[in-house]
């Protein structure tokens, strides 16, 4: 230890241990070994197997924890079972309570859950203090709120269950909280996986429950591994999955998800652009990459990790990052002066190394502060990419490590598409004094989070979540809680059997009389187009006799609808009464041909009566989605002082619609009109048994000044067309709705682009029935909500 | 930027001299400061760096080497500015300074703050010490006098035997963004310091937005500014950490541009121990090692002198201490 003499020469900031002996005294406690929370108390795997926790700082080994198996994963979910009548029927003010209650406790243990955080995962003791365990306790209290107003704030809606959740290791409480604080609020039971690097503050919030009295069983906790997770992920009595992590598991998950009715929120990896103008406060937007990328050693899904700069200020903006990289401190986590701790595992530290080498071996520059690293443990020193191309493995590549990569481009136009270029959408940072184009910038990001003049905000009253392949649903806010919920008349429909599907190409035996031939096409980019197959088939009334013939669409006449669709981008940036005002003319236009199209039904094989009434339902829908056009807006959260963060829904882009058979033509306006009034395009497979109301539309559409490639209509087999539009990777949603085997498809398919999928599950709808044929339900599920963070201040 | 240590003991005509630069509006003219970040910055700088034990010890002493002590009140009199000198040669109990192994070097302020009528009665006190004697001038704190009039009040100060001269800016100047006036009317002050040092107070809180602080920062230094300052005391905002980030940053940019190393001084509303740690780490930080020495660092300050006492106390006896057991400045 030097002297105070000495020191003044020095000037250095000395050691400064954040004590860790609460902490030691508790694993000490729990020496031999820590069990699952089940149904409210601890117990060891029914194997008796267990695995070890070291601290990543030092490798030394800190716990013991249970390894579940099937039967420890069977038990939990059977205690959340049991548990769920109950907690489910609590009243919002009673969950409110517990919530509460938890929250409070919480903060009465900040900082022995900040220590146990850092020991656990590595992080530095300032952000497990002062950012991971204050947002724990905030996100718990924000949702006692949910809790209590649940009845009024979600009319209709009510919990889905039981809830698995799996989370991962890089913000191992807050990721709990992000999970287990709505699924409560809403009155869903749980059974939590932490990561297996980092199981032991679940464990103390476990404790927390306990003592706050939870009811048993509404919080379990099982400890465990990839394969502990695959057994949530697959028990037949879950009903919804939240997962946080990888995107790779994430695409696993869906697939192994598909088809079994459970509910999916994913939020999975990033490579989010951090975009410098030139205009940009430059010591500020430094400190912005500190706090995006040498945040958590970068080991942060929303992490800033590509630095895009202006090229008239990049030297000097690389010059000040480089010299302010060298003042970064990396060491022991406890150590109150450290920025970058310990990288959570060794083979977390090699997957670091390795994509570094191969950025290095594909010519990048990299540049690392020089300042010491400790000689034990998993450490890591900053880095920065230079000389590094979009086509470079670091620039796609999630490094999940302390790794910035920087580019530069010319023009506004340039940031964006670069920023864009990525096949990941979750979080985007956007540097410019300038509030038109920090303002512009933040709109064309396709990012589910976007900070201006800022980076890594989180607050529980905003969202969080992705676009594209980070994944789909949001957590935090009012849109999180959609995620915990379902719409009541959804719970209890009957099944739609199956159908089969055989399209007679060959002329038909026996026709209905009609007058001059109509030839159905298909509608693509705004013209009517022939199929590419050439070939056509009949389609046949209920008695079996054929009415027309529709076009027989293929995987190419998919291809070119999703182009047209494409192209079509303008409608999503025209305003609002634009979008309401061509819908109301095509219901004005479907007004004055209603005669027709009830002939069409009747043709089907609907009473006069029937038919009527579904031409007039379908005049009211597109009305009601018309009218709400430039009424389903955006929301301003309240979350810190001096900025807004706008809530913004934003449409996907391209959907694929696929109708249902019954209410040939009430069905394909219920699911097109949403989607359009939210400025979508679709790709609409109408019934393929009753494909005829469809292609009649058109005619409706082309007369209403609907922009060409909006509503693009493809009829033929619709499972196989299901198909090509959820495994196209320009295809940014799909619905589906169909028998339970078709939802399963069409969800399995859906995971190569991870693109959101809603089906009907197999459930029979209603049509005519307002509550399930129409409404904001629908909405919801057209838009993904962005949240903008501009905070403000001069 | 390169850390070089120069003398950090007593001599004052070791203190480099910035030369000044021609004008150049091109190097502030887009600068862009966004207060959010800024303050971001400034809030996170000391919580992720803090001193403990022997550390904070030394670090207190270092700060208490940086305090320009200071009294500018309307009932200063010889008496006062004596007593006040006698406190800045010894600022600590003999007990205390043998405690923290410095007895050899006992150390003492950076700097005695007065008006221009006492700089006369403090340096009669102050002979021997090595200690400097700084005076405000030029109409302080408003500045709202005819500028030969404010020349000649440094004439005067300097005459008397100041050799810090703590100048304030013509605020109108920076508000309509009158760069060539200020840039003159600094040139002027620093010609009429001669030898002494000028230090160039902003009066911070006057100019609002961060942009004209970091704009009034750069000019003064062109102009030749020694140190640049906050604040006078006598604003309603005094020393911010977002605007010390603010002018820390400008110094570090001034730098690069001209080669010059630039001080800088913090003043009003500094009272505690920790406060003075809180700069310390923000000019640690943000300029560096040759920033932590009185040559390039002063806090302007009275009350927090005392509070350092009392941490140094409990450092040494590990017992809580009693303002009483120490002399009054």
């Amino acid at each position: 230890m030097l002297n105070v003499k000495q020191i003044l020469e020095t000037m250095d900031y000395g050691p400064a241990p954040e004590a860790s002996g609460h902490v030691t005294d508790w694993l000490a406690l729990h020496g031999a070994g820590f069990g699952h929370f089940i149904d409210g108390a601890f117990t060891p795997s029914r194997s008796g197997k267990q695995f070890e926790v070291a601290n990543p700082a030092n490798d030394l080994v800190i716990a013991r924890v249970a390894q579940g198996e099937a039967a420890d994963v069977d038990a939990a979910v059977r205690a959340a079972r049991g548990a769920f009548p109950t907690w489910s029927k609590l009243s919002g003010h009673a969950r409110a309570r517990h919530l509460y209650a938890i929250a409070r406790l919480i903060q009465k243990r900040e900082r022995f859950l900040s220590v146990l955080e850092s020991m656990d995962n590595g992080k530095p003791i300032r952000e497990s203090r002062d950012i991971d365990i204050p947002l724990v306790a905030r996100h718990f209290y924000h949702h006692a709120g949910w809790a209590e107003l649940m009845a009024s704030e979600f009319k209709g809606y009510g919990p889905l269950g039981v809830c698995g959740q799996i989370i991962p290791w890089n913000f191992p409480l807050l990721m709990l909280a992000w999970k287990i604080a709505p699924a409560l609020a809403a009155g869903n039971t749980i059974v939590l996986k932490p990561a297996e690097f980092t199981p032991l503050t679940a464990l103390a919030f476990a404790e927390i429950c306990r003592e706050a009295g939870l009811p048993a069983g509404v919080v379990n906790i099982v400890c465990g591994d990839g394969e502990t997770g695959a057994h949530i992920v697959n028990h037949t009595d879950v009903d919804k999955i939240a997962f946080t992590g990888s995107t790779e598991v994430g695409r696993i998950i869906r697939q192994a998800t598909a088809g079994s009715g459970k509910k999916l929120s994913l939020e999975l990896g990033g490579k989010s652009p951090f975009i410098v103008f030139e205009d940009a406060d430059l010591d500020g937007a430094v400190e912005g990459v500190v706090d995006a990328i040498w945040f958590n050693q970068g080991q942060v899904c929303c992490a800033g990790s590509r630095v895009l700069i202006q090229e008239g200020v990049a030297p000097r903006f690389i010059a000040k990052l480089k010299h302010r990289m060298e003042g970064l401190r990396v060491g022991d986590p406890l150590d109150k002066s450290i920025d970058v701790g310990a990288i959570v595992a060794p083979v977390q530290l090699q997957r670091i190394r390795d994509l570094v080498k191969k950025g290095k071996d594909e010519g990048g520059t990299l540049l690392q502060s020089s300042g010491p690293l400790p000689a034990k443990g998993n450490f890591y020193a900053p880095s920065l990419f230079v000389d590094v191309e979009p086509a470079s493995t670091v620039v796609q590549e999630e490094i999940f490590g302390p790794v910035a990569v920087a580019m530069t481009f010319r023009t506004p136009e340039e940031a964006v598409q670069l920023a864009n270029h990525t096949r990941y959408g979750l979080a985007a940072s956007v540097w410019s004094e300038n509030i038109n184009l920090a303002l512009d910038t933040a709109a064309r990001m396709k990012a589910g989070i976007v900070w201006v003049n800022s980076t890594n905000l989180f607050d529980a009253a905003a969202g969080f979540g992705g676009y594209k392949e980070s994944g789909f649903g949001r957590e935090g806010g009012r849109e999180g809680m959609y995620e915990y919920i379902t719409p009541d008349w959804l719970k209890k429909l009957p099944l739609l059997e199956s159908e089969p599907s055989d399209h007679y190409v060959l002329p038909s035996d026996s026709s209905e009389p009609a007058g001059i031939d109509r030839t159905a096409k298909l509608f693509v980019g705004g013209k009517q187009v022939r199929p590419d197959s050439g070939y056509s088939y009949n389609v046949l009334n209920s008695r079996a006799k054929s009415v027309g013939t529709a076009g027989l669409g293929n995987r190419k006449d998919i291809r070119n609808a999703v182009e047209a669709a494409v192209k079509a981008s303008s409608w999503g940036g025209a305003t609002a009464h634009n979008r309401a005002q061509v819908l109301y003319y095509v219901a004005e236009n479907l007004s004055a041909r209603a005669d027709e199209f009830a002939l069409r039904l009747r043709a089907l094989g609907h009473t006069p009566k029937a038919a009527a009434q579904e031409v007039d339902l379908s005049i009211g829908r597109i009305f009601y989605y018309a009218a709400q056009a430039d009424k389903y807006d955006g929301r301003v959260h309240a979350t810190r002082s001096r900025n807004v963060t706008l809530a913004m829904n934003e449409p996907f882009g391209v959907m694929g619609v696929l109708c249902p058979d019954e209410a040939p033509l009430l069905g394909f306006i219920s699911l097109v009109m949403p989607a359009i009034a939210m400025g979508n395009r679709v790709v609409v497979v109408p019934s393929s048994r009753h494909p005829l109301s469809a292609t009649d539309f058109y005619q409706v559409l082309e007369t209403s000044d609907m922009p060409a490639g909006v509503v693009n209509i493809v009829t033929g087999e619709r499972e196989e067309l299901a198909k090509t539009l959820a495994e196209h990777d320009d295809v940014a949603a799909v619905w589906y709705y169909g028998t339970r085997a078709g939802c399963g498809r069409v969800e399995k398919f859906s995971a190569g682009n991870l693109k959101f999928t809603w089906t009907n599950q197999g459930g029979a709808f209603d049509w005519s029935n307002e509550s399930q044929g129409q409404g904001e339900h629908y909405l919801r599920l057209s838009t993904q909500v962005k949240n903008i963070w501009i905070p403000y201040g001069e | 930027m390169s850390v070089t240590l120069v003398p950090s003991k007593g001599d004052n005509s070791l203190y480099p001299r910035n030369k000044g630069t021609p004008l150049h509006i091109e190097w502030f003219d887009a600068i862009q400061v966004n207060l959010s970040a800024s303050e971001r910055r400034a809030a996170t700088l000391v919580t992720r760096r803090s001193v403990k034990k022997e550390y904070q010890a030394a670090w207190l002493v270092k700060a208490l080497q940086c305090i320009d002590l200071t009294t500018l009140a309307g009932d200063d009199t010889d008496a006062r500015v004596q007593r006040l000198c006698a406190k800045a040669r010894r600022p600590l109990r003999d007990d205390i300074v043998k405690g923290l192994g410095l007895a050899d070097e006992p150390p003492h302020v950076g700097a005695v703050c007065v008006y221009p009528l006492m700089v006369a009665p403090a340096v009669k006190a102050l002979a021997g010490s090595g200690i400097p004697v700084a005076s405000v001038a030029t109409g302080f704190p408003a500045g709202q006098t005819p500028l030969p009039q404010r020349l000649a009040e440094i004439r005067y100060a300097v005459d008397q035997g100041a050799q810090e001269i703590d100048i304030v800016i013509h605020r109108s100047q920076v508000l309509t963004q009158d760069w060539v006036g200020l840039y003159d009317e600094v040139s002027a002050m620093r010609q009429a310091c001669g030898e002494a040092h000028m230090k160039a107070i902003l009066a911070t809180g006057d100019l609002k937005t961060l942009r004209n602080v970091y704009k009034a920062s750069m000019v003064a230094m062109m102009a030749g500014a020694d140190f640049i300052k906050t604040s006078t005391g006598k604003e309603d905002v005094n020393a911010t950490l977002p605007v010390s980030l603010t002018m820390a940053r400008a110094i570090r940019d001034f730098g690069e541009y001209s080669g010059e190393k630039i001080g800088f001084k913090p003043a009003g509303g500094i009272r505690t121990a920790k406060d003075a740690l809180s700069w310390l780490i923000l000019m640690k930080e943000e300029l560096g090692r040759p920033w932590l020495e009185p040559m390039l660092f002063r806090i302007g300050a009275s009350a927090m002198l005392a509070d350092i006492e009392r941490q140094l106390e409990h450092f040494i006896t590990g017992r809580y201490a009693a303002l009483s057991h120490h002399a009054l400045a």
